[in-house]
């Protein structure tokens, strides 16, 4: 005992030190979201399966409700295909669509958080099914979010919850475009700017993604104007956006696979250049 | 004594307070941020106790943590530094008035202070800009950042040499 004590007394400070670095490493770890996210990603194979297991416990208790929406998803779908068999006149103007290329990846949620500043989702998919960064996630409901991050299995998903990112999306309506950005209060809401004060918007109207991006297809439905703002002398004004998806019960979702419109983009990029010259 | 207490705390604060509000809106190229506040712990008495240096280092380093919103990044490479210093000097038969002084480069020479002073920020800020990336990905990068920091940071410490002890 009076060995310990000496011991103790003795290297004090050198405990006293591993004590404070220990903490201050914890701290870092803990608070900072761009490391807690590299660490994350690092311990990923381990706590992506723990992760996975406890979704795939959680499920049981949600299959009513999942099912629900895939009846519904599938119901959503057989009118659209409806709408494009009536459109033959499209396809053969427009050639057939290239049914051939896959264009999204379906995923599983296997962690989401909604109360943070900001917030990353993960999903049981990664390079070894094709994910990449960059490339757009969206649900039935709406978007979701872009892939910052994949190892084999797994992959980290920047959610629109996210104060970092901003989105280009336009009013369906209109076709303004302005940028979406959340402002890290309402999981359910998110603010649009840049929207010219001389367009009028109006309560209840849609907001989609704009296509400009390569991230997401034009079209992709992201919500419905909430509340809408103008201040005196202002240029723009500000739209609170309800957004489609609900993060907070988010079950599957899609990766869109983007090689599609990087083509576009070439393509448009090419022409562009030849009308100049 | 309490004086003396009074002194440090009014120097904590202003260091602190230098650090936030001037040099942390210095960012030349994504590659310079100077960390001057470690000041506060290179010239701390030559006798502090390890246990209060060390202790002060966790408190300075979590300050400044808590204005740049990146709690443990700087707490953890001040305690390291504050670990650190001790071995400059040989503590092991000191007596009061020599235990009492400042490690300043009027008592301890121009070269022993510049060697003090270069060793321990370039510890400081290689583990800062480490564990701030965390990753060994862009070694290369981060090494360089550091490197480019430091020099900034020794270069405005020595300034400020001049100016605080200046009879």
């Amino acid at each position: 005992m009076k060995r310990l004590l000496d011991f103790l007394l003795r290297y004090h400070y050198l405990l006293l030190f591993i004590l404070l670095e220990l903490l201050s490493l914890s701290f870092v770890i803990r608070f900072n979201n761009y490391q807690r996210v590299r660490f994350f990603n690092s311990s990923n194979s381990i706590s992506g399966r723990i992760y996975e297991r406890s979704a795939n416990i959680g499920d049981y208790f949600k299959l009513q409700k999942i099912n629900d929406k895939l009846a519904a998803e599938n119901a959503n779908l057989r009118s659209k295909l409806q709408s494009i068999k009536e459109s033959d006149i499209y396809l053969q103007a427009h050639g057939p669509i290239d049914s051939n290329i896959v264009h999204s990846i379906p995923a599983k949620v296997i962690n989401n958080s909604i109360n943070k500043l900001n917030n990353y989702i993960t999903l049981n998919k990664g390079y070894k099914d094709g994910v990449k960064q960059d490339m757009g996630v969206i649900s039935p409901d709406g978007i979701v979010g872009v892939v910052v991050n994949v190892s084999r299995n797994y992959s980290t998903v920047l959610s629109v919850l996210n104060e970092k990112w901003s989105i280009n999306s336009k009013l369906l309506k209109t076709n303004n475009f302005g940028s979406l950005r959340w402002d890290g209060k309402d999981s359910r809401v998110a603010i649009l700017n840049d929207i010219p004060y001389h367009v009028v918007v109006a309560v209840d109207d849609t907001i989609v993604t704009s296509g400009l991006s390569t991230i997401f297809p034009e079209g992709i439905m992201i919500g419905k104007a909430s509340k809408i703002e103008h201040n005196q002398g202002d240029n723009f004004q500000k739209v609170w956006v309800q957004l489609s998806t609900d993060f907070n019960s988010l079950d599957y979702v899609e990766v869109i696979k983007n090689e599609v419109y990087k083509e576009r983009l070439d393509l448009e990029k090419l022409t562009d250049t030849e009308e100049n010259e | 004594m309490s004086r003396k207490i009074a002194w440090y705390i009014i120097s904590f604060i202003g260091i602190v307070l230098v650090q936030v509000l001037i040099l942390n809106n210095i960012q030349f190229s994504g590659y310079i941020n100077p960390y001057f506040y470690i000041l506060f712990v290179l010239i701390l008495p030559i006798g502090v106790p390890r246990y209060l240096l060390l202790l002060l280092g966790f408190l300075l380093g979590i300050t400044v943590d808590v204005f740049c919103s990146t709690p443990g990044i700087h707490a953890s490479a001040t305690v390291l530094i504050s670990f650190l210093r001790p071995y400059f000097f040989s503590t092991s038969n000191l007596d009061e008035q020599e235990k009492a002084m400042l490690p300043t480069i009027k008592n301890m020479g121009l070269g022993w202070f510049l060697r003090y002073v270069a060793v321990l920020i370039l510890i400081h800020h290689v583990f800062l800009f480490y564990i701030e990336a965390f990753t060994f990905v862009g070694f290369l990068h981060t090494l360089v950042r550091s490197l480019f920091s430091s020099i900034f940071t020794f270069v405005v410490v020595i300034i400020s040499q001049f100016l605080i002890f200046r009879k």
